[in-house]
């Protein structure tokens, strides 16, 4: 298509200059950059846990139980001995590959169904914002628990319900941005130039009101991983001896009084990550707003 | 104890000899942040208000005029800082005052009016309120609650509002834009301020609201011998106000001098340039380089045009009662009118983009009011739009070329990516705009480049009538004159027909071959622009007429020819 072929270079050319200013921008704030190293790390160890640790996350040595932290066991081990640091980073692939799925899925439906709303208006929008109206208005973990409890219990199904919990907010922005962008005088200008409804939705409104959506998706990341997490405590998720960040701090909690070591440090980790996402989001906003 | 007395009597007396407002080699900086360089806003500029004295700020766009008088009242953003130089207030160099301290002159011996009545009241207050609030923090000494009352209806009044009792109990919505203005001047004469700086205090008023207001401000200096530091992108207002003149270009101070010797003989070749801009120093009509292309008939018709809308709430607005116009081709037919008077209605209309409640258009012979879709984007290629604001109409994350070929691919008008590049380049040729301009989006343009973009857009299908909504009022004065230059030009060369909507009657008399001015809806007066202009026989064109300012310029003008 000659749409995509127009854009290409440009929109490429954008991007690199903008990362090249990101960079520097990102440089010169050090709590942004320790915010990148934490999510840059935490990736790693969900694609390649091989490569930070060669510890088994399954094997445990029953004579280290409950060994705490030490420069043997970073974290510490557990109750069968095995390594918390090895499960950790072992536990990031479950964890973080849900909440992209998940974010993926909120982003991809609630877009669809946010500019089908906003672009056709009347009736059309009337239902679907309504019944994103009843979505909102259900707690999102509560909707995610149910889902699950309703699609039986698995990591994959987390993604899924926690997704699916997260698309009104994406259909909300959304909408409310394509009205924006459909009243504006370009978007006139671009009907009175003979341009036909549907391709000014594509090539205008859909370029023009997704920034925000996006930058609410960066920001839904790190609820998504606490929501991810909340429900491998509450042992919705992939079962033991599988690790998982929620399941991991789940496991310790009858030993916090004698071995904290074993629900902290997994949790602090889980933190971090969730502090870090959202402290990039933001960086993205403001960004956006400029 | 004679020796202090003294002391304070030469204070006193040089106080009362010192000028209101002195700035000595003010320089302000903006910081760069992420990805924007810092720069200079303000760069060394020295001036002064006397007691009693009428001053003029005259500059364009990014002159850096607005943030001088932030400067100056201690109100700069964030970003900005005071580099190098001094603000003085009756000789007392406030400076490096705190802002506690600076908030206290403000209001009680400098009054700011602000640009925007639209936005500058708090809308959930009720106007007797906010003006109190500017008594009593201004106040000299305690007062009570009658007192602070009284005093605001005095300052009300002051400002030239009547029954300030209702409206005490108003809020701004309720009012119009010039009551608002005038709401404005009372909270900052609240204070009995010495001096008044008004940054752009009419711009976003009708001329008639803008006389009114201006006489006004003249009125107060005289009657109270404040001083008045007026703010302003318009030489003509500037002219005609003014003891003073002083002109501002890119932070720094090129011309100042008394209304006469600026009048007479500028020194400075940027106001020398504004000057020959400003559209009351052209006597006629601009006259177009080539030869005009012979096109006769009529272009467009529109008859008994009407359009109600209705208010929530019930009620209804009459946006429209029955206008007309007739455009013969290859000429302008200008529509003048204050807002509220239904150009823009009128003009929406005629361009397809809204139909009337009654009443037809007609575009070369075909009736376009009742077109459907597809009918309707077959008239695109009869006639085009020019938005009022170039900010806006066009995608901002589009580049020049896209924009200006996005007619012809929506017709399918060329085959090919070389064909559509070689045609772009051609209507970027005639709009003075280059192949260097291609792959630049909107925000790496300035103001009348966007616009001659939205036009290369307009022309992209050899249209033969353009509708222009106040296509140039959102461009200096300087980048207004060319567009209309090129607007001219075009039309000659290409045999085009204009509806040119506008509320600047000055622009009118530059472009227009017929004139319709419009007030609620109806048309008041209609016919050619010499007639109009020239011997109105409606009362309130001449209202209008008067209203225009740059009578001095006009003058001298007159005198030069």
């Amino acid at each position: 298509m000659s749409i995509a072929l127009d854009s290409a270079p440009s929109a490429l050319g954008e991007a690199l200059r903008s990362a090249g200013h990101g960079l520097l921008g990102v440089l010169r704030q050090p709590v942004l950059l320790l915010a990148w190293i934490v999510v840059v790390v935490a990736l790693g160890w969900a694609v390649a846990p091989g490569f930070f640790t060669s510890v088994s996350p399954y094997e445990g040595d029953p004579a280290q139980s409950f060994a705490p932290p030490s420069a043997e066991h970073l974290f510490g081990t557990d109750r069968l001995g095995r390594d918390l640091f090895s499960r950790s980073i072992h536990g990031a692939g479950t964890t973080l590959s849900a909440t992209l799925l998940a974010v993926l899925l909120a982003l991809g439906v609630g877009t669809v169904v946010g500019l089908v709303a906003g672009a056709v208006g009347g009736v059309a929008d009337t239902i679907i914002m309504r019944v994103v109206d009843v979505l909102l208005s259900i707690p999102s973990l509560l909707l995610a628990m149910v889902i699950v409890a309703v699609l039986g219990y698995s990591t994959d199904n987390i993604a899924l319900a926690v997704g699916i919990s997260s698309i009104a907010a994406f259909a909300r922005v959304m909408r409310s941005e394509v009205i924006g962008v459909i009243r504006t005088d370009y978007v006139k200008a671009a009907r009175g130039s003979g341009t036909r409804g549907a391709a000014v939705v594509l090539r205008h409104v859909v370029p023009n009101a997704l920034g925000p959506v996006l930058a609410l998706a960066a920001l839904e990341v790190g609820s998504a991983i606490l929501a991810v997490a909340s429900l491998g405590f509450l042992g919705y998720g992939a079962p033991p001896p599988e690790p998982e960040w929620g399941l991991l701090v789940a496991e310790g909690r009858d030993f916090l009084a004698t071995h904290p070591w074993i629900s902290i440090l997994p949790g602090i980790a889980l933190a971090l990550v969730v502090i870090a996402t959202h402290r990039i989001s933001t960086s993205f906003r403001k960004d956006h707003r400029r | 104890m004679s020796i202090t007395e003294t002391r304070t009597e030469r204070a006193d007396a040089q106080e009362q000899r010192a000028p209101l407002l002195q700035l000595d080699d003010l320089v302000v900086e903006y910081r760069g942040s992420g990805r924007r360089a810092g720069h200079r806003a303000v760069d060394g500029v020295s001036l002064s208000v006397a007691p009693g004295e009428f001053v003029a700020l005259v500059g364009e766009s990014g002159s850096g005029k607005s943030t001088l008088v932030q400067g100056a009242l201690g109100l700069l953003p964030a970003a900005a800082r005071i580099e190098r130089g001094a603000i003085a207030y009756s000789g007392v160099d406030v400076t490096r005052w705190s802002e506690t301290r600076l908030s206290r002159i403000r209001g009680s011996y400098v009054g700011f009016i602000p640009q925007d009545p639209g936005t500058s009241l708090n809308p959930t207050k009720r106007i007797g309120r906010q003006v109190i609030e500017a008594v009593r923090f201004t106040e000299r000494s305690r007062r009570s609650a009658a007192e602070h009352r009284e005093a605001a209806h005095v300052a009300l009044r002051e400002a030239g509002l009547e029954s300030t009792e209702r409206l005490f109990e108003q809020f701004p919505h309720e009012l119009s834009g010039g009551m608002k203005q005038r709401v404005l001047i009372a909270i900052a004469l609240a204070g009995q301020p010495r001096i008044i700086i008004a940054d752009e205090p009419t711009s976003a008023l009708d001329v008639t609201v803008q006389r009114r207001i201006l006489d006004h401000l003249q009125g107060l200096r005289e009657r109270l011998g404040i001083g008045v530091l007026l703010v302003t992108h318009d030489l003509g207002v500037a002219l005609d106000r003014a003891d003073r003149v002083l002109v501002m270009q890119q932070g720094e101070l090129v011309e100042q001098g008394s209304v006469d010797a600026v009048l007479r003989d500028p020194r400075h070749e940027y106001t020398r340039r504004l000057l020959e801009a400003a559209p009351a120093s052209h006597a006629g009509r601009l006259e177009p380089v080539g030869p005009r292309l012979p096109v006769d008939g009529v272009a467009l018709r529109a008859d008994a045009l009407s359009k109600r809308y209705a208010l929530r709430g019930g009620g209804e607005v009459v946006a429209l009662d029955g206008a007309g116009l007739e455009l013969r081709a290859g000429t302008t037919h200008a529509i003048v009118g204050e807002s509220g008077a239904g150009k823009s209605t009128l003009a929406a209309i005629l361009a397809g983009f809204g139909t009337p409640d009654t009443g037809s258009v007609h575009v070369g012979g075909r009736e376009t009011t009742q077109l459907r879709r597809g009918a309707l984007r077959e008239l695109r290629r009869e006639l085009q739009f020019v938005f009022q604001n170039p900010y806006t109409s066009l995608d901002p994350r589009w580049t020049v070329e896209r924009i200006v070929a996005e007619p012809l691919r929506a017709f399918g008008l060329v085959q090919g990516r070389a064909a559509q590049r070689a045609r772009v380049l051609e209507l970027l040729d005639a709009v003075a705009l280059d192949a260097a301009h291609l792959r630049r989006t909107p925000s790496e343009l300035s103001g009348g480049q966007r616009q001659r973009v939205a036009i290369a857009r307009a022309l992209a299908l050899r249209p033969k009538v353009l509708v222009l909504d106040e296509a140039v009022s959102a461009l200096d004065v300087s980048v207004q004159a060319q567009i209309l230059k090129l607007l001219v030009d075009l039309q000659a060369e290409l045999g085009l027909s204009y509806v040119f909507v506008t509320h600047d009657l000055g622009v009118v008399r530059l472009i227009a071959d017929d004139v319709t001015v419009m007030r609620g809806g109806r048309i008041v007066e209609s016919g050619p622009a010499e007639q109009v202009l020239e011997a109105p026989r409606d009362a309130y064109t001449r209202v209008l007429l008067d209203a225009v300012p740059g009578t001095r310029l006009a003058s001298m003008t007159e005198a030069r020819a």
